[in-house]
């Protein structure tokens, strides 16, 4: 009963922030229905037993993406009245898209009611009895460690390409040197002086 | 199986990532003035890759339950990469020094490095996945390397295109990737042999083979997924020109050869007719799109696309008689390039920038003889006239194709490799025939000219002896896939 009543909770707001993600005016409340559809579709997740995919989302999309894209909208000023202009223009290749994904809906739901596909074999079959993260963790550092480790060079070779296309030593800045800043002495920033009155001061 | 011995087997990347990540250390606190110390450690650590190849990296059986073949055909490969790869190390410092803008980074070696790595992963792939992020991290580093010299327009065009195009085929690839893994329930190249085998599923799995082949061809830059090729090779920097006409070259024919015969071998009627077309097609335009060109460097990537092909011939081949063919083919096709690339690099003006159109070779006969010889031996040898080793590859790929029983197309592909030869014989008539244009400045690199003369002499008749042995190791190589 209660996970009846969590899938409606789930699935209902999911659809609600979903319209209200494409209806609302102002671009950053759109994103901010994007992150808690996010939020939602993970709970859907966790419902289905799909742990693993409901932490992706969240750390995924809503950590990373969601916010990222945030920063793109507050940061990049788009005129989205101006992007919004056109919308009517395109108004029958967008019905053509959706008539195409619901025919698509309608033929994966109905070759899924007639018996899925059957595959002859499992690469690397599971244990009912595992959760899908242990799962999951158990095939990445046993037997998929070496592409896990290559995988991990590809992002290190991003890394390095990043910082050696971009990086050059600059000149005509000053950067904060934090050593020399606290072995600076009293004694070096300041002078007693026995000033005589009426004199001007010397700097 | 013992972990530790499957670690053994995958020693050679071991060696070349963890190397890399040393020396990157290195590069990290030592900045620019450790270029030199990084290029000649990275040199060693090519070296140790090589010797270790020698270990049970080249003893067959498979690691990682299958993601790694440690056989000959993969030890093979890398030799040429590493050989390669060190190459493209030792010709850099110098072209970085005389170009005005950048110097050469501690950077470079580390990507080159890592590149290998990638490569090493690739021709020793037995699973799709290690194929994918064996190419990733090959591909990955060599956008880097094409847009090195940051100041340059070209050179950022260059890594630009390169990347976006490499990203599209990585698209393209992975997509038949995932229709072969749908359809057949594995990435395990012999998993996918046996689903090919069944006749189950064919016409999703022959869909996945397409998408698979397109990819690949794009790697290697075989007609008709080559367009990336002139530009990129024209606008990045000679040492990393050379670099990609020669080491991933070998790793996507690899590649390629790896998967046609172990995953595909099956369904060798199926792959048969578009390794045909692509050869031809490669053969054809790479020839005749090269006749109008100015600039050698683009000359020369067309050059390498008309090379692919002939390797291709050696694959439609199939069968062991086929892949030696292959490996025969890019082993001589590997020295000769990088030859001709060192001779690019000797081109300076009076003030020692590089100038790369093929109107300055004029009369270099005259006023340097020495390296109008070599590169008149590169040349008559990538025409594949005898008694150069260049004839005696095309003779073995024409030799495979003749028996598997492609006469036809054993016949085309000779034939259009003559067209080839007008414009390698064209360079030779521009330096030995035409008005002498200002000599070319600068002095030869000791490195660079120890390096052109071995590969000038290697190519020349007196390599000959080398070819027992080369006939050996590719026999032995494609056995192994067998």
């Amino acid at each position: 009963m209660i996970q009846l009543l969590a899938f409606y909770l789930f699935a209902a707001v999911v659809c609600v922030s979903g319209a209200f993600t494409i209806l609302s005016r102002n671009p950053v409340h759109s994103v901010l229905w994007l992150i808690l559809a996010f939020f939602n579709a993970a709970g859907l997740m966790v419902l289905a037993n799909a742990e693993f995919i409901a932490m992706l989302l969240v750390i995924v999309y809503v950590g990373a993406v969601a916010v990222l894209f945030l920063f793109v909208v507050m940061m990049l000023n788009i005129d989205f009245a101006e992007l919004r202009a056109g919308v009517m223009k395109y108004a029958a290749v967008g019905f053509a898209l959706a008539v195409a994904l619901v025919a698509e809906i309608l033929i994966a739901v109905g070759a899924y009611s007639a018996g899925t596909l059957q595959l002859g074999r499992r690469i690397a079959p599971i244990d009912a009895k595992v959760n899908n993260i242990e799962a999951i963790g158990q095939l990445l550092y046993s037997r998929y460690l070496f592409v896990f480790e290559g995988a991990g060079l590809v992002l290190l070779v991003a890394m390095i390409g990043a910082i050696v296309l971009t990086l050059r030593p600059r000149t005509d800045v000053k950067p904060q040197k934090i050593s020399r800043q606290v072995q600076r002495r009293a004694k070096d920033a300041t002078r007693n002086v026995n000033h005589p009155v009426g004199q001007g001061v010397e700097l | 199986m013992n972990y530790s011995l499957q670690l053994m087997m995958a020693l050679p990347e071991l060696v070349l990532a963890v190397g890399a990540i040393l020396l990157m250390l290195v590069a990290a606190w030592g900045g620019a003035q450790s270029t030199r110390l990084v290029s000649w450690t990275a040199i060693a650590v090519l070296i140790g890759a090589g010797i270790s190849l020698a270990g049970p990296a080249s003893a067959g059986g498979e690691a990682f339950g299958g993601l790694y073949r440690p056989d000959m055909f993969a030890a093979f490969a890398k030799a040429l990469i590493f050989l390669a790869a060190g190459v493209s190390i030792l010709i850099a410092p110098r072209f970085f020094a005389e170009t005005s803008g950048d110097d050469l980074r501690p950077e470079y070696p580390v990507l080159i490095l890592l590149s290998a790595a990638g490569m090493g992963m690739m021709v020793s792939a037995g699973d799709l996945m290690s194929l994918y992020v064996g190419l990733e991290l090959q591909s990955l580093s060599a956008y880097i390397l094409a847009s090195f010299m940051r100041r340059d327009t070209r050179s950022a065009e260059a890594g630009l295109k390169y990347f976006v195009l490499g990203a599209l085929a990585s698209g393209i690839l992975l997509y038949g990737i995932s229709l072969v893994y749908g359809f057949s329930g594995t990435t395990l190249f012999s998993g996918i042999a046996d689903a090919y085998a069944s006749g189950e599923q064919k016409t999703g799995l022959l869909f996945g083979l397409v998408f698979v082949f397109s990819g690949l061809a794009f790697k290697m830059s075989a007609v008709p997924f080559h367009m990336w090729t002139p530009d990129v090779y024209e606008g990045a920097p000679t040492p990393v020109t050379a670099f990609f006409a020669s080491a991933p070259k070998v790793a996507a024919i690899a590649l390629a050869t790896r998967v046609a015969i172990d995953a595909m071998g099956p369904a060798i009627a199926d792959w048969r007719q578009i390794v045909i077309f692509a050869s031809l097609a490669s053969i054809i335009f790479g020839s005749v799109a090269a006749i109008r060109q100015d600039n050698i460097k683009r000359l020369l990537a067309y050059s390498s696309i008309a090379n692919v092909g002939f390797a291709l011939v050696g694959l439609a081949a199939g069968g062991e008689a086929g892949v030696s063919s292959v490996l025969y083919y890019v082993a001589i096709y590997v020295v000769m390039t990088l030859g001709s690339f060192l001779v690019v690099l000797q081109m300076r003006d009076a003030e020692g920038r590089p100038v790369e159109t093929i109107a300055s070779l004029a009369g270099m006969s005259r006023t340097r003889p020495g390296l109008a010889v070599a590169m008149a031996i590169f040349m008559f040898s990538l025409a594949g006239i005898p008694p150069l080793l260049g004839f005696f590859s095309k003779l073995q790929v024409f030799l495979a194709a003749v028996h598997a029983g492609l006469f036809v197309f054993a016949a085309v592909a000779a034939a259009a490799s003559t067209i080839g030869a007008y414009y390698y014989l064209k360079i030779v008539k521009v330096m030995y025939f035409d008005e002498p244009a200002p000599a070319f400045g600068g002095r030869t690199d000791p490195v660079e000219g120890l390096l052109l003369v071995i590969s000038a002499v290697v190519i020349s008749p007196l390599g000959w002896p080398l070819l027992g042995f080369l006939e050996v190791w590719t026999g032995a190589a494609a056995k192994a896939l067998f």
